[in-house]
């Protein structure tokens, strides 16, 4: 199998700011300590990145005036989703057009937006503008990721305004065809919470039991608000660096062996295959660029925007069969950090904070370095990361 | 705007020429979905070029109103100020009797909880959510 370019790129360094609810903290301060904290991990100073990527909040010009380094030319991936950032990074230093590219993501609660300001609190209105899809077409960054939800216009005139609304509607198909119970989703949730236990920066590390889960306020039936993630305020930043300067790296570097997304055709709710998301295509472009297989997975880092999507992301990157989630993952041994599967060791988006999948990134890294703590998995050689649900996905396969 | 208090104002649609069609049906209370003139598939949401054979001729055409329940949702939380006082209501993906995987979003109306369930025959009901937008539901078919 010739080696996908995405092999020609390491993680060297990470950062993470403060985390919390209704910080008051500025984008702009958060993003400042975590891209600071992963220049300085990386061994680099700022004036070594000559490139900066990101998708959302704070404008990689602030950084570059703020924090230092050069924007550069990091083109995004069409396919990538919220790694679309990351994965631009890896082909720029393959490339050759940076050596050192910082990439971020910062969210503030609801923030954290990929979508244009509306004004006010209020959702923006529905835009059923389907041509402004094709608009620019071959577009990437911020502006594809509007179009790509161009079919979101007619769930909002019909209140399913939320992904909560919209994924519920996947969970209970999953329900009705393979008979997955509320109770296994539970078993994630609580799983989650006790690894968010041995995470310091999650925001909710006190003990659940099933009981709560299953008492939890109703959302969107069958998610109550235990299935949901919790927004904080925080920043994410990596270093991505070309492969050769791992022998000067001062950490381990984190190698990259495969990267897989998708921008699926059939947005929320026109798949032939429903309840099955754009993930499938994504794990599906991740396998096809490595020899390894889910077997040789050591620890996965699985997207839980709610519950629901990691039990699709489970399924499509092969860890179990279609509609064997809730089986895998039901009492929360095979998934515990003692498990076979050790699956959101730090706590997921559901109790440590939605981090808009930086997170589950970070914490792959920090356990392939082997620096995760109390959390550690001992001797993890191999990471699934994943990101994203409905009609945009993205995954990464790292190794130490 | 505070999302606790109920608005009056429903988020409207805003029909370009893809979605005319439509709107258009549902003010004369008819669900017209877009169809390949060419090879006959049905296709939502309206594109510009059909996805099974590349065609551009493309038309939107009354179906019948029939589905059955795909999946569905009961959502207790509001999202938008005019939901507010409208919840809890049954959001569900309806599948159109004129071809295998035609979703419909839509919501499910005049149907207890403990009722709902994959396969439910529905049909299409015009209902006016405000003076200024009336949306094609479903309720369980009748007979």
């Amino acid at each position: 199998m010739p080696d996908a370019p995405e092999k020609q790129a390491i993680i060297s360094g990470i950062g993470i700011s403060r985390v919390g609810r209704k910080t008051d903290i500025s984008h702009l301060d958060l993003t400042t300590e975590s891209a600071t904290a992963a220049i300085a991990d990386a061994g680099l100073r700022p004036e070594d990145i000559d490139g900066i990527a990101t998708m959302g909040d704070t404008p990689p010009e602030e950084v570059e005036q703020h924090v230092g380094g050069r924007v550069g030319s990091v083109a995004m991936v069409g396919t990538g989703g919220l790694l679309a950032p990351v994965m631009g990074a890896f082909l720029a230093v393959a490339n050759g057009d940076a050596r050192h590219v910082l990439v971020y993501r910062t969210v503030k609660m609801m923030g954290g937006s990929i979508l244009p300001p509306s004004g006010g609190d209020a959702p923006a209105p529905p835009r059923p503008r389907p041509s402004a899809r094709r608009a620019g077409g071959g577009g990437e960054g911020a502006e594809g990721m509007v179009n790509v939800m161009g079919d979101m216009a007619p769930l909002l005139t019909y209140g399913a305004y939320s992904a909560a609304n919209w994924l519920a509607m996947h969970a209970q198909r999953h329900m009705y065809l393979y008979g997955t119970t509320k109770e296994q989703f539970g078993a994630l949730a609580v799983n989650s919470r006790r690894n968010a236990a041995f995470n310091e920066r999650a925001v909710y590390r006190e003990p659940m039991t099933m009981d709560d889960y299953l008492g939890a306020r109703p959302v969107s039936d069958p998610f109550g608000l235990l299935d949901c993630d919790v927004p904080i305020d925080g920043s994410i930043a990596i270093v991505v660096s070309s492969a050769q300067y791992g022998a000067d790296c001062p950490n381990p570097p984190v190698r990259v062996e495969s990267m897989g997304g998708s921008r699926g055709q059939g947005g929320w709710d026109q798949r032939p295959d429903y309840p099955k998301m754009a993930s499938i295509d994504a794990a599906a472009d991740l396998w096809s660029k490595t020899d390894l297989t889910p077997a040789d997975v050591d620890i996965a880092e699985l997207y839980d925007g709610f519950t629901f999507l990691t039990f699709a992301w489970l399924e499509a990157l092969g860890f179990c069969g279609t509609g064997e989630s809730g089986p895998f993952v039901e009492r929360g041994t095979r998934i515990a950090l003692g498990g076979d599967l050790p699956l959101n060791t730090y706590g997921g988006q559901l109790s440590a904070g939605r981090m808009h999948g930086y997170w589950v990134l970070h914490e792959a890294c920090l356990q392939l370095r082997g620096e995760a703590g109390e959390r550690q998995v001992e001797g993890a050689e191999v990471a699934a990361v994943s990101v994203g649900g409905g009609p945009i996905a993205g995954c990464l396969l790292l190794t130490r | 705007m505070s999302s606790t208090e109920p608005s009056a104002k429903p988020p409207m649609p805003v029909p370009d020429e893809l979605t005319q069609f439509f709107w258009d049906g549902v003010a004369r209370h008819e669900l017209c979905i877009q169809r390949c003139q060419t090879c006959g598939h049905y296709i939502h949401y309206p594109k510009t070029i059909c996805r099974f054979c590349q065609s551009r001729d493309l038309a939107g055409e009354r179906v019948s109103g029939k589905a059955t329940l795909y999946s569905w949702t009961i959502a207790t939380q509001p999202f938008h100020p005019f939901w507010v006082d409208k919840i809890p209501y049954t959001l569900a993906t309806v599948e159109l009797v004129e071809q295998p995987r035609l979703m419909f979003m839509s919501q499910v109306i005049d149907c207890p909880e403990e009722e709902l369930e994959g396969g439910l025959p529905l049909e299409v009901a015009f209902v006016e959510m405000s003076s200024e937008l009336t949306l094609p539901l479903f309720r369980p078919a009748r007979g």
